[in-house]
């Protein structure tokens, strides 16, 4: 893939050091009681001293239900949440300090392909990209070479964004994010809802960008193939607690488990089907 | 030196992206748009007629004059509430369309994020008020022999700093209430206007709001517009230091609520769309 290249003003350490460090992290959020009467409040973890690192250009899988703390470990890594306790670094830089400098180095794919449905894809990219500080003339050249990277037809990227397919936009997601060359890419749930074939394509791009991009990526899914088949290391992150983080052999071994599904079953003492039993609807939409 | 002009260009090029933003989605909405403008001249009219039932009701009235003096208000009202949606929009559409969170994480800063929204906000909003104010001239056949134009056209551009400044405040409601926030924009747009003489002069007002006019830039911007398009007066130093004064003060106090406002969405989760 060739790389598109922009004038950063955030360097990446020349020396070796850990992509994601993240050290007892917290984040809590408050939600009504419904025990204590009408203004009650109490405050609900959604992560719960979490701690982990990721080498740089390592793709760590975090396997979790709904509801897990995944998307709000995501969302505090980019910078879109404050946290609570703890430390959360990228590249170095602290990412509630020094969110400019983190803000550089990360791109994100979430599970909804969020865009201006009445733009077309290219005018999304533009807009986009003007963020970070990508000009016209850089744009008109590395659009159209991205698009067709991520396998979206040329001919469709003048086409308003409301009349693609699901699959798609999460193709004009993924090209958002690669277009400002991140070394942390941040996947949320990225082909959750895609039909098998937009699936693949999406699953073999992510395999295509690490073998040829400088990128780190952390997954999170609750797709157990998916993981298996993109990150080294997998971890265990359940009702905001990291259970563990190692290789899918590591982690079958370690739970005496022949798959998967069975390692996670062992960990959290639930399958991904007992999630809409565990928690109450406000637990639930406090972790997502 | 070369970082920080590297910074500085990355700013500049993200502010350009927003009104670049603004341009696609007002062409993909034109037709939104001329429906609204058509809404804002019947509304006008509505206000401007007042002036010709007064004469036909037995009141003695220059009514030109007072033609062109209600018209004035409500295309300054008119002006505010264009300047007042597009900053609103600024994270409510967002919120809407679940881009926000793709936005807040990129490396821009807020002054130069909303500073594109103010200044497409401000080039929509002119050629819009003087669109309004033509039309409904023409539909009254009102002549300004006196007018100097420009002046007028000098005063509301100051004036916009200040509306801008104001804008940023309201702007950051709708991260903290995503259903009802946009909405607050409009009691700020009506509570600035009401005391700053939009129909009538202040001199009318109770004693505390008279006094409230003075802190409110809306003021300053219609009398100084008065002045220049029913007598042909230039740009008066006493509407222009206030203007500016209130200016330099609302822009950085409005960066700061808005940045307060981001910190409190950020800490308690607001910015998800279901939040």
């Amino acid at each position: 893939m060739t790389e598109i290249q922009f004038e950063a003003t955030t360097a990446v350490p020349a020396v070796p050091q850990a992509a994601v460090a993240v050290d007892r992290l917290r984040k809590d959020f408050r939600r009504r009681d419904p025990k204590g009467g009408r203004f009650a409040r109490r405050r609900v973890p959604a992560l719960d001293g979490v701690t982990f690192t990721i080498a740089r250009g390592e793709c760590v899988a975090i396997l979790g239900q709904n509801g897990s703390g995944k998307s709000t470990l995501v969302r505090l890594l980019s910078t879109l949440l404050l946290g609570d306790g703890g430390e959360a670094r990228v590249f170095g830089h602290d990412v509630f300090a020094e969110q400019k400098a983190v803000q550089r180095l990360v791109n994100r794919v979430s599970v909804d392909a969020s865009f201006f449905k009445k733009m077309s894809s290219a005018e999304n990219l533009h807009y986009a990209a003007r963020f970070y500080g990508m000009t016209p003339s850089e744009t008109r050249e590395a659009i159209p070479r991205i698009l067709t990277k991520v396998g979206f037809p040329a001919e469709r990227r003048g086409e308003p964004m409301e009349n693609l397919s699901r699959g798609m936009q999460q193709k004009v997601a993924l090209a958002r994010a690669l277009l400002t060359s991140p070394v942390l890419l941040l996947l949320d749930e990225p082909t959750t809802g895609l039909d098998p074939r937009s699936k693949l394509e999406v699953q073999s791009f992510i395999r295509e960008v690490r073998a040829t991009h400088d990128a780190t990526i952390l997954l999170c899914t609750h797709d157990l193939v998916e993981a298996e088949a993109l990150a080294e290391r997998i971890g265990i992150l359940d009702r905001g607690r990291l259970l563990a983080l190692e290789p899918a052999g590591d982690l079958k071994e370690r739970y005496g488990a022949e798959t998967l599904e069975e390692a996670f079953f062992a960990a959290t003492g639930r399958t991904f089907e007992d999630e809409a039993d565990e928690d109450d609807e406000d637990d639930r939409e406090v972790y997502a | 030196m070369r970082a920080v002009a590297l910074t500085m260009k990355h700013e500049l090029i993200g502010l350009a992206g927003v009104v670049e933003r603004n341009v696609y989605l007002t062409r993909r909405y034109f037709y939104w748009d001329l429906a609204f403008f058509l809404w804002t001249v019947a509304n006008t009219l509505t206000v401007v007629f007042i002036a010709e039932g007064f004469e036909a009701t037995g009141g003695e009235i220059d009514v030109d004059r007072a033609t062109t003096t209600l018209l004035i208000g409500a295309v300054v009202w008119a002006y505010l509430g264009i300047i007042f949606e597009f900053l609103t929009e600024t994270v409510a559409w967002e919120r809407w369309e679940g881009t926000i969170e793709y936005t807040f994480m990129a490396p821009l800063s807020r002054a130069m994020h909303l500073g594109g929204s103010g200044v497409f906000a401000v080039l929509y909003g002119l050629v819009r008020a003087i669109l309004l104010f033509v039309v409904v001239a023409l539909f009254f056949g009102l002549t300004m022999p006196d007018a100097n134009f420009a002046a007028a056209l000098a005063i509301l551009v100051v004036a916009s700093i200040s509306f801008f400044g104001i804008g940023m405040m309201t702007s950051v409601l709708p991260l903290i209430s995503p259903e009802k926030g946009a909405q607050l924009g409009f009691i700020a747009q009506g509570m600035l206007l009401v005391v700053s003489g939009v129909y009538y002069p202040v001199s009318v007002l109770p004693q505390w709001m008279e006094w409230l006019s003075t802190i409110s830039p809306a003021t300053y911007a219609l009398r100084g517009i008065r002045a220049s398009v029913l007598d042909g007066a230039g740009v008066a130093w006493a509407d222009l230091w206030p203007l500016l004064v209130i200016g330099a003060v609302s822009i950085p106090l409005g960066l700061w609520v808005f940045n307060r406002g981001e910190v409190y969405a950020k800490r308690h989760g607001k910015l998800k769309r279901s939040g």
